[in-house]
């Protein structure tokens, strides 16, 4: 697990800071917004250890990642959609309709498999679009546009197959999401996924890094500067929803090879998306966040759910317990971004630091400071220093 | 400051919470679940249990190679005030096909009724499905009761306490009510169709567990939702045979949905052997297998449901295993009742058709028979002597 970097201590020419200096900056990046993730998530992961050592064993703990897998990657498309402005709601269905077109196309006939990866590819095109294009265009709250879409697919889903399972697809199809390389040291077993989520998490940052990734922050920060500055910002918002709904895309192909075919899986994934992307500290309404702390948010809701099997929590009130933790956890993310934001002014601070992660550095700046290079601010200890 | 004070009582109340919930979770809450002899008794009912349980050992009359037209310890009702000669309308309130076993049944009672137009019983029938919704159903109800010009009613209740006004009102219009699969708090139909039960589900399967496990063995219970009661009562007998017998049983809610199961299976697996698996219905069997086999674990003894693709799994990986039936071939029954009703015949007050599981030495018969079905279709469905047999099913066109 990565912590997020002491950033604030890496400035140029600071020379090096002491040891106590650098653990009293890493528990304050661990309990700002951003690293308050990773630090739920290192809590999570620890109680799941103690309730059950054999978590910690490289082989089990792979398999989760595996199993995380699809709702990262779902996580990760939601992040792009979130940080410039708009939600996604049209996730979960979009999963459940590639899932059961695998299912009902492919089979037993493995020679059907390219096609109709490629038609899966295309529908996941399709639907991204139209959002995009309805969302931009006509100007329709996206909240409504995907919504709309959601229903549309699940109705068409619904009406495919009456609402009830089909086969489950060719074993070589399902390999992806339930294969994987064997006989490795130490982990033993590779699954393919962990493998995907890592080539999907590495595009997403450094896609993040790109100009067009960075002109997705800025339509999320303020449509009208970003337009000012030359960005195509129909194009940039729909190039978030093609990327959200390929995403989705991906972890329905997971899907259907870690669990099988049927028309409830992916239900309510858009909702885990969304609520991975804000406990990463990702602001709805777009403009702040990192893509790496909302995979991270997927992670630990995760983790969430698997301490909660661990700990025999009763089937009956288990919903209850997840929905408090997640109020806090979005809670406490909400009340340390507030803070930080009311404070806009007084964050100028010498030039921002070059080490300066992806997401965080909003091209153009909406703070009233605006020859300050670095108006959303790196988190707690610079702040502290302010005061 | 201000901001410090918030996020530090933020914090605070965030680590109340987990401590809280981490309380809940502590060792010492968890025998009120299990382990005192008190499992969850809100759908338990012992005189139904009972019933259930002696109509398990009953061998059913009527005809021997027509399993839905036998019935089991029945008091039978004159019917000669229906009697009428001609080809009948019937119509038809479901309330919804929006699982395998409702589907596999829509698609034989399809078939059943093309055999009765021909015969000249009955004229048409007009269907609405109210897809899982109480309203829609009532709604369907009365657009029947008033406008659709019905001989006779068959309603699938959605549910049992909010459909009971709505069947009511079916009967008062005189004409024959006949209900089936879920009941309804009311005897005013004619007759009431159903398989023995979820209590008699419950026994067979526990007994089958408990059978093939050691005392203090696990057991996980895979249920698809709460607060239905033909699955409750399957959860209610087998969760109270499984303390008795000192079967160490957690049940969790699965939506049938097959990442879920896989996710719980292995997060079991994770905490220690699991050597039994439970399930309220077969939907999502093949992914607890699968759960398994990716944790490179011996299988379980498992009871799922004469669904084929569980049929299939269980042969092909030869695990100890039963699949109890809530008998499909009851959707032909209801428009066979019509037939008889209105020919003047008596029926059964409360037709209980009879519900037996599929056992290991009774599988390969059953696959045999079963052969070329899709994964969906149920052995038990019945529809053997129909006409369309088998490339109906085969094909499974939803009508």
């Amino acid at each position: 697990m990565t912590l997020p970097p002491p950033r604030a201590t890496t400035q140029p020419g600071a020379g090096l800071p002491s040891i106590g200096r650098r653990l009293a900056n890493l528990g304050l990046a661990l309990v700002s917004p951003r690293g308050a993730v990773f630090l739920l998530l290192l809590v999570l992961l620890v109680a799941i250890a103690l309730l059950n050592p054999r978590f910690a064993e490289p082989e089990q703990f792979i398999r989760f990642i595996q199993r995380v897998a699809p709702i990262a990657i779902v996580a990760i498309g939601q992040y792009f959609v979130i940080v410039s402005g708009e939600f996604d709601l049209s996730m979960g269905s979009l999963i459940t309709t590639q899932v059961v077109v695998a299912g009902n196309l492919i089979g037993q006939d493995d020679a059907r498999i390219l096609p109709v990866t490629l038609l899966m590819i295309a529908i996941g095109v399709i639907v991204g679009v139209v959002n995009g294009l309805v969302t931009t265009l006509l100007k329709v709250p996206s909240f409504i546009v995907t919504l709309g879409m959601m229903l549309a697919l699940l109705g068409g889903v619904f009406w495919w197959t009456g609402g009830a399972a089909t086969g489950n697809p060719s074993d070589t199809f399902r390999q992806l999401g339930r294969g994987g390389i064997r006989d490795l040291p130490v982990i033993e077993f590779l699954p393919w996924a962990v493998v995907v989520l890592a080539i999907a998490l590495a595009a997403a940052i450094w896609f993040s890094k790109r100009p067009f990734g960075r002109a997705m922050i800025a339509v999320g920060d303020n449509v009208e500067t970003a337009r000012y500055a030359g960005i195509r910002v129909w194009a940039t918002k729909t190039a978030a929803f093609v990327i959200s709904s390929l995403s989705a895309t991906i972890a329905g192909v997971l899907l259907v090879g870690y669990a099988g075919v049927h028309p409830s899986v992916g239900r309510g994934y858009e909702f885990i998306a969304i609520t991975a992307v804000v406990l990463g500290g990702v602001v709805l309404g777009g403009g702040r966040g990192w893509v790496v702390a909302a995979v991270a948010g997927a992670f630990a809701l995760e983790a969430l759910f698997t301490l909660l099997n661990f700990a025999d929590i009763p089937s009956t009130y288990r919903d209850a317990v997840q929905g408090v933790i997640i109020i806090a956890a979005v809670a406490y993310a909400a009340v340390t971004f507030r803070g930080r934001r009311q404070r806009p002014s007084r964050l100028a601070e010498p030039p921002a630091p070059s080490t300066s992660p992806p997401g965080e550095e909003p091209v153009v700046s909406a703070t009233p400071a605006g020859s300050a290079p670095h108006p959303s601010g790196p988190d707690g200890t610079t702040q502290q220093g302010g005061q | 400051m201000r901001r410090g004070i918030q996020i530090a009582a933020t914090a605070l109340g965030a680590s109340v919470l987990l401590v809280l919930s981490a309380c809940t979770t502590d060792p010492s809450v968890e025998p009120a679940d299990n382990g005192t002899g008190q499992p969850s008794t809100e759908w338990f009912d012992q005189a139904l249990f009972d019933k259930q349980d002696g109509e398990r050992g009953v061998t059913p009359q009527g005809p021997q190679d027509q399993p839905y037209l036998q019935h089991i310890n029945a008091e039978m009702v004159d019917t000669s005030q229906y009697t009428s000669p001609g080809a009948k309308k019937v119509c038809f309130a479901n309330a919804s096909i929006s699982n395998p076993w409702r589907q596999t049944g829509w698609i034989t009672m399809n078939e059943q009724l093309e055999v009765l137009q021909a015969e000249g019983a009955i004229s048409q029938m007009e269907t609405r499905d109210a897809q899982d919704s109480d309203d829609t159903q009532i709604a369907d109800i009365d657009y029947f009761i008033n406008e659709g010009d019905c001989d006779a009613f068959i309603i699938s209740p959605n549910s049992t306490a909010a459909m009971t006004p709505a069947v009511e009102r079916a009967c008062e219009t005189g004409k024959p009510v006949i209900v089936f699969d879920r009941g309804v708090q009311t005897d005013c139909a004619v007759t009431f169709i159903h398989p023995i039960g979820g209590f008699a589900w419950g026994i067979d399967t526990a007994e089958f567990l408990i059978d093939n496990l050691d005392e203090g063995d696990k057991v996980v219970a895979l249920r698809i939702l709460p607060g239905v009661d033909v699955l409750e009562q399957r959860w209610a007998a087998a969760e109270v045979l499984f303390d008795e017998a000192g079967i160490e049983a957690v049940d969790y809610f699965t939506g049938a949905d097959p990442a879920e199961i896989k996710k719980i299976i292995s997060d079991e697996l994770a905490k220690g052997d699991v050597h039994g698996i439970w399930m309220d219905a077969g939907d999502g069997a093949v992914a607890a297998i699968e759960a398994f086999e990716d944790a490179g674990v011996d299988y379980p003894v498992m009871t799922g449901e004469d669904e084929l693709s569980f049929l299939r799994k269980w042969k092909e990986t030869g695990l100890v295993g039963l699949a109890p039936v809530y008998s499909n071939f009851q959707w032909r029954t209801p428009l066979l009742a019509v037939q008889m009703i209105f020919a003047g015949e008596e029926v059964p007050k409360e037709w209980v058709l009879p519900q037996s599981p599929i056992t290991e030495r009774e599988l390969d018969e059953f696959l045999t028979a079963n052969d070329g079905m899709p994964g969906g279709h149920y052995a038990k469905f019945g529809g053997e002597d129909l006409p369309g047999y088998p490339a109906v099913w085969q094909q499974r066109i939803i009508p």
